[in-house]
């Protein structure tokens, strides 16, 4: 418990370097091959096969039981939690095969943060505790490492402002809109690459929403963001691409405006029309 | 039409105040019991709780004074020695309960510990009696504290498993997505949020074997002086109540009340105490 996690601090010596000159980002952060995930006898989803572009928002939009959720878990292997899940096909991340024997489903997760539906900040936490309680469980103990860190999260997920005078509060004191900008500051935390959103406005009010939207606006400049929707408006405001999942199979995949204004399928015109779902 | 409708409303008036009548009648029958026991204890024990009660030894037969000290002492080490035992096995497998294990492995352990639960506690006496005292020849403390810590044991393993079900998942799955263990998920969050449940699970264990004297007849054995070693008889609040209860003589029925007056509130307190600490559970949700 005591010796610090290596590549937490691998990654905190390299936060405290200056940053290198930026590589040529790939084009793609996640390349995700006949995908087929199983629970129990009930097949979840069926042969997906797409890729997800770096620094950009990829929307995942379809009617409920289509697979969204289970879909975006299979991306940071969170749907293990559900027993008697079975995976095949193959998900890389960066090049790396995310379901190789040897991978380690808590470094997946390290690099690829997840936000929920629900916001849930830890209720025994204050805020300040809420936004660093991963690194800190993942072995970070400097003081000050953590401290710039906290605020570095905080304004990234727009929360700074708002609570930097209340940092000792319980977590859960803050109104739903800004525990989910807390959950939102966790995952930043921790400095992963991806960030994977499953549904993250949909318990919220119209204000607060706009808020987490223009944040997510923000923060595709750094982060290649994956977010699961209902609201087919906030998916055309917010992504720069646009899934289609119907009964666990992937219908359509492409750039938002063209879904959105011409897609190829029937059933995704359907769809987007209101005719079904 | 509408005098008909009068009548119902006043049979209804009728049945509504017969039906609270008899539950109120019932509230206090159930309450009763525990009034005339303080009554009695206050009326009958009162007199003889005084310092020396809580300072001095026993005295012999015919002379007046002496206290119950070793017994009252004797109890917390039995409790201490107990919750070494109880503490850890109870949490750690209600929280197996909660978090792993097969459905059918948690059901038959569930089980066992409901059965356990329905011992009763003389049972575990004489279980203790035949691995523990024989083996060793000798009443003893450790004999004492391990029958009261097994009784603990299901008990807390129960209460834990309960209030670590309580825990949402959502935060089980905000800190493995964070690349939090499962196993430090467990301890850093999990247990964590449970912990006011957990606590008052093991209180209320704690306040159930300390007026357990079955289970220290064949085992703590009882004492009149200060008990020197673990490996020798110890004195128990319980014990020397009902040593001093079956006995012929007035001044020792005296101790007797005074004991129980003690024990009774002493049990009273930490129910009062579990119930400040499950007031606020609208803050963390156990």
């Amino acid at each position: 418990m005591a010796t610090p996690d290596p590549t937490v601090v691998e990654r905190v010596e390299r936060a405290a370097e200056p940053a290198p000159t930026p590589e040529p980002a790939p084009a793609s952060t996640f390349q995700v091959k006949n995908l087929s995930v199983w629970y129990g006898d009930k097949r979840a989803i069926d042969d997906v096969t797409l890729d997800v572009a770096s620094d950009a928002v990829t929307a995942i939009i379809g009617p409920s039981g289509c697979g969204k959720s289970t879909f975006l878990r299979c991306l940071n292997r969170m749907h293990e939690l559900v027993p008697k899940t079975r995976v095949e096909g193959t998900v890389f991340l960066q090049g790396e095969d995310l379901y190789s024997s040897d991978v380690d489903p808590a470094i997946v997760r390290r690099r690829v943060g997840m936000v929920f539906q629900k916001s849930n900040p830890f209720p025994t936490m204050s805020i300040g505790e809420n936004v660093v309680i991963g690194l800190r469980l993942n072995g970070v103990r400097s003081q000050k490492f953590l401290n710039e860190r906290l605020e570095k999260s905080l304004r990234m997920a727009a929360l700074w402002d708002e609570v930097k005078d209340d940092l000792h509060k319980a977590g859960t004191s803050l109104s739903g809109g800004q525990q989910q900008r807390l959950c939102i500051a966790r995952a930043l935390a921790v400095e992963p690459e991806v960030l994977l959103m499953d549904e993250p406005c949909s318990a919220l009010d119209p204000i607060a929403t706009a808020k987490i939207e223009e944040l997510i606006y923000e923060l595709k400049a750094h982060y290649t963001i994956v977010t699961v929707t209902h609201n087919m408006q906030q998916a055309g405001r917010i992504s720069d691409y646009t899934a289609f999942f119907y009964l666990g199979r992937l219908i359509e995949f492409g750039p938002t405006t063209k879904i959105f204004t011409n897609p190829n399928e029937r059933q995704t015109e359907d769809y987007i029309t209101g005719r079904f779902g | 039409m509408h005098s008909k409708r009068a009548d119902n409303h006043t049979w209804r008036t009728i049945k509504s105040g017969l039906a609270s009548t008899v539950a109120f009648i019932s509230a206090l029958l159930v309450i009763a019991p525990l009034g005339l026991v303080f009554f009695h204890l206050l009326v009958n024990g009162a007199s003889s709780v005084n310092w020396d009660f809580f300072t001095k030894l026993p005295t012999p037969v015919g002379t007046p004074g002496g206290g119950m000290v070793n017994a009252i002492v004797g109890s917390l080490e039995l409790l201490a020695f107990a919750s070494i035992i109880g503490i850890p096995i109870g949490v750690l497998g209600g929280v197996y309960l909660g978090e792993y294990g097969s459905a059918r492995v948690n059901s038959v352990l569930r089980f066992i510990a409901d059965v356990l639960n329905g011992v009763p506690s003389i049972t575990w006496g004489v279980v203790v009696y035949g691995l523990v005292v024989l083996r060793f020849k000798g009443f003893s403390a450790y004999a004492g504290g391990l029958a009261l810590g097994l009784i603990m044991i299901p008990l807390i393993t129960r209460t834990t498993e309960e209030v670590v079900l309580l825990v949402p998942n959502g935060y089980r799955e905000a800190a493995l997505a964070l690349g939090v263990s499962r196993w430090k998920t467990i301890v850093h969050i999990v247990i964590k949020t449970a912990s006011r449940g957990i606590i008052t699970g093991i209180l209320l264990a704690l306040a159930r074997v300390g007026g357990e004297t079955a289970p220290l007849l064949f085992t703590a054995f009882g004492n009149r002086f200060w008990n020197h070693s673990l490996s020798q008889p110890i004195a128990a609040l319980p014990l020397q109540i009902f040593t001093y209860a079956i006995s012929p003589y007035d001044d020792w029925h005296r101790q007797a009340w005074a004991g129980a007056l003690v024990l009774v509130t002493g049990i009273f307190c930490v129910n009062v105490l579990v119930r400040i600490l499950t007031r606020g559970r609208t803050a963390s949700i156990v």
